[in-house]
């Protein structure tokens, strides 16, 4: 908490979402101007960035920070509390967001700037960066509110067709989960008489887990389970994010999801942690079934963004089996702890298995924050690899004039370039070495064997299996083989509208910049490890999170 | 007070969750307009309703002396109704447009975004 007038830097704590709402309602000033719009989005995401990136590293110097807006005394008014977990979202997200910013200079028409591209990008991300800082938890429900209506913006871009079903099936399902967000936080509020989740997660630790809490943490389940397209409430995601500009898809893949999720690690997980480990069971069920439909469905499309959209739903599947495995007593003494993992990234020692058993132990890790730890890295692997991916696969169309398996081909001679890139993508998504995607993999097939849950551990390898088949697919269709006959180009199959997508050279800046990330974080994960090992433990131990709203004083 | 108020909740849910659950985009309209208003009273039930003093704050204290209304619900359905406004406004204009250019508000038939004879994906080339 801060009394009293506020250095500089503590306004990084709002500065996020402070950017975005600026520069989007600058941008919507300058309509009339849509050829100065790019030129003024890009800065404002750059600023974005690095601003997410000091807040980052502030946290990570001086723990978790707290803003009380309006200086109120918490738990009264409203709090902003970044955390690392927050930070680490907060600041993947605005990677990803200039990223998109420049792929969309290059992609997006004239009109489709005019209808408001920029302004909603950036509205859109500032509800995403606001749901990842805030500390309260009906502000929470509010930014979700404010992205899903950005999100709505730029999914009906163009009003085709296509889009106006797709948002329709989007619209009406994502108001039915935020809704039901509503409802579970107007019954948490009558159970606790408070909305601060830092005072929350005081209060329900002292509640008896009795039925009434019990049915608050299933619906914040199902509400931010829906938000995140698992299984069985995935069908609004296949349905729609393969409607949008590519860059759009992008976006959407990327961070939308992933708030979902975020949401479910903060709410679930710190705040109700009892409630929480009554449901480890199911929730590992649904991580399963997730991650299965995810891959058999990606198995079975003909379309490179419908192919994605499966994508993303097992990669959510992968994230919840992070979230399923619960400290056991029996096996907390026999784990290590994950960043042994990154240590042996670091030597030259060929990876056998399950070698990295004979680790020193750290006294005080267990399952949970192991399966947190690799939660998060692989969520905030998700957020950079799908957008990468839905990007790559933007200019791939463009090039082929199609995003349909049946039509393209011939890219890899065309554009060894592109082709390279989608290769590490493709590679990193599947959890392949030496990619972003293989660490958080490792930590977590050994976390669920630690866990007592090896047939979790083997879904997960399954689904990197299948997903590898899938993504061969699209390789050795889109790219390897000769271009097909123009016959079958015209075809009723020709795939959805790829109109507008950017000229391949230029689109290639922001792939490399994504692409950065995925050799990074796979060949150099320790830094990224020990990152998400410090947020795993504010969310399974929150008192910093709290002594940093009531500043000790409590 | 709280008894009559979750009962009529109660009912605005049955209601539209009934509406919801139909094929017809119109009808689902109505129901997430009678779900805004459900969550609405049920937020306003669960803040208590007890007094009616307002909730003022003498000059020198710190805390409201004597029992008084709760505010904050009435600060979240506000700001609820806001939004679920916005929404409903948007959802509107959304399934009036899809109506003209799919021709069926007809949940069923809107398949333009998911083709039924997709057919299996290329096996080999």
């Amino acid at each position: 908490m801060m009394h009293g007038a506020l250095a500089p830097s503590d306004y990084l704590v709002i500065a996020p979402v402070a950017i975005c709402l600026l520069f989007g309602a600058a941008l919507l000033m300058m309509r009339k101007r849509i050829d100065w719009q790019p030129w003024l989005a890009i800065p404002g995401f750059l600023l974005l960035f690095a601003a997410d990136v000091l807040l980052l590293l502030k946290v990570a110097a001086e723990g978790p920070q707290t803003m009380m807006m309006g200086n109120w005394k918490p738990p009264f008014g409203i709090a902003f509390t970044v955390d690392m977990l927050g930070a680490l979202f907060v600041t993947t997200a605005g990677f990803v967001g200039v990223a998109s910013a420049i792929y969309a200079t290059f992609s997006m028409s004239r009109t489709e700037r005019r209808y408001g591209f920029f302004p909603f990008m950036f509205l859109m991300m500032g509800g995403v960066s606001g749901a990842f800082l805030t500390g309260d938890i009906f502000n929470l429900y509010v930014w979700f509110e404010v992205l899903l209506m950005g999100s709505f913006g730029l999914l009906i871009l163009g009003s085709e067709r296509e889009q106006l079903d797709g948002a329709t099936k989007y619209c009406f399902l994502n108001l039915v989960a935020t809704t039901l967000f509503l409802i579970t936080t107007g019954y948490l509020y009558g159970v606790v008489g408070t909305l601060n989740m830092a005072d929350i997660a005081q209060k329900a630790a002292r509640l008896e887990n009795d039925g009434a809490v019990l049915t608050i943490a299933v619906l914040y389940l199902v509400a931010f389970g829906m938000k995140a397209a698992a299984f069985p409430l995935n069908f609004w995601l296949p349905a729609s994010y393969h409607t949008p500009r590519f860059v759009v898809s992008a976006l959407f893949a990327g961070l939308l999801t992933k708030v979902g999720v975020y949401a479910l690690i903060r709410v679930l997980l710190m705040l109700f942690p009892p409630q929480h480990a009554d449901l480890a069971t199911l929730i590992s069920w649904v991580a399963a079934l997730t991650m299965l439909v995810g891959a058999f469905g990606a198995l079975a499309q003909s379309d490179m963004r419908r192919l994605l959209n499966y994508f993303v739903i097992a990669g959510i599947g992968t994230i919840f089996a992070g979230l399923a495995l619960t400290g056991g007593e029996g096996g907390a003494s026999a784990t290590v702890s994950a960043a042994s993992a990154a240590t042996q990234a670091g030597g030259t020692a060929p990876m056998t298995g399950m070698a990295a058993a004979a680790a020193p132990l750290v006294p005080g890790s267990d399952s949970l924050v192991i399966g947190l730890s690799g939660a998060v890295f692989y969520a905030l692997h998700s957020i950079v690899i799908m957008t990468a991916l839905y990007l790559a696969a933007g200019t791939a169309a463009r090039i082929s004039g199609s995003s349909s398996l049946r039509a393209m081909g011939g890219l890899w001679r065309a554009r060894p370039g592109l082709a390279a890139l989608m290769l590490v993508f493709l590679f990193a998504v599947s959890g392949l070495p030496p990619f972003s995607g293989f660490w958080p993999k490792v930590i977590l097939v050994r976390g669920a064997f630690q866990a007592g849950m090896p047939w979790l551990g083997a879904v997960i390898l399954l689904t990197g299996f299948l997903m590898t088949v899938a993504s061969a697919r699209v390789f050795a269709l889109a790219f390897w083989r000769n271009a097909p006959e123009p016959a079958v180009a015209g075809g009723p199959n020709a795939g959805f509208a790829p109109a507008g997508e950017p000229s391949p050279m230029l689109a290639m800046l922001p792939l490399l910049i994504l692409a950065v990330f995925a050799v990074v974080a796979g060949v150099l994960p320790q830094w990224l490890v020990a990152l998400t090992d410090v947020a795993a433990r504010g969310i399974v131990d929150p008192a910093g999170y709290v002594g940093s709203v009531f500043g000790g004083v409590s | 007070m709280e008894t009559a108020l979750s009962l009529v909740v109660g009912c605005l849910f049955a209601v539209s969750l009934y509406l919801l659950l139909s094929k017809h985009i119109i009808r689902m309209l109505l129901g997430v307009v009678l779900l805004s208003n459900a969550v609405n009273l049920l937020i306003f039930a669960a803040g208590r309703v007890s007094s009616i003093a307002p909730p003022l704050v003498p000059e020198g204290a710190e805390a409201p002396l004597a029992a008084v209304a709760n505010p904050l619900p009435q600060a979240l359905i506000l700001t609820a109704i806001v939004i679920a406004f916005s929404f409903f406004a948007f959802l509107l204009v959304l399934a009036y447009r899809a109506y003209q250019d799919l021709g069926t508000d007809d949940t069923d038939e809107m398949r333009v975004a998911e083709p039924e004879d997709d057919g299996l994906p290329p096996l080999g080339y």
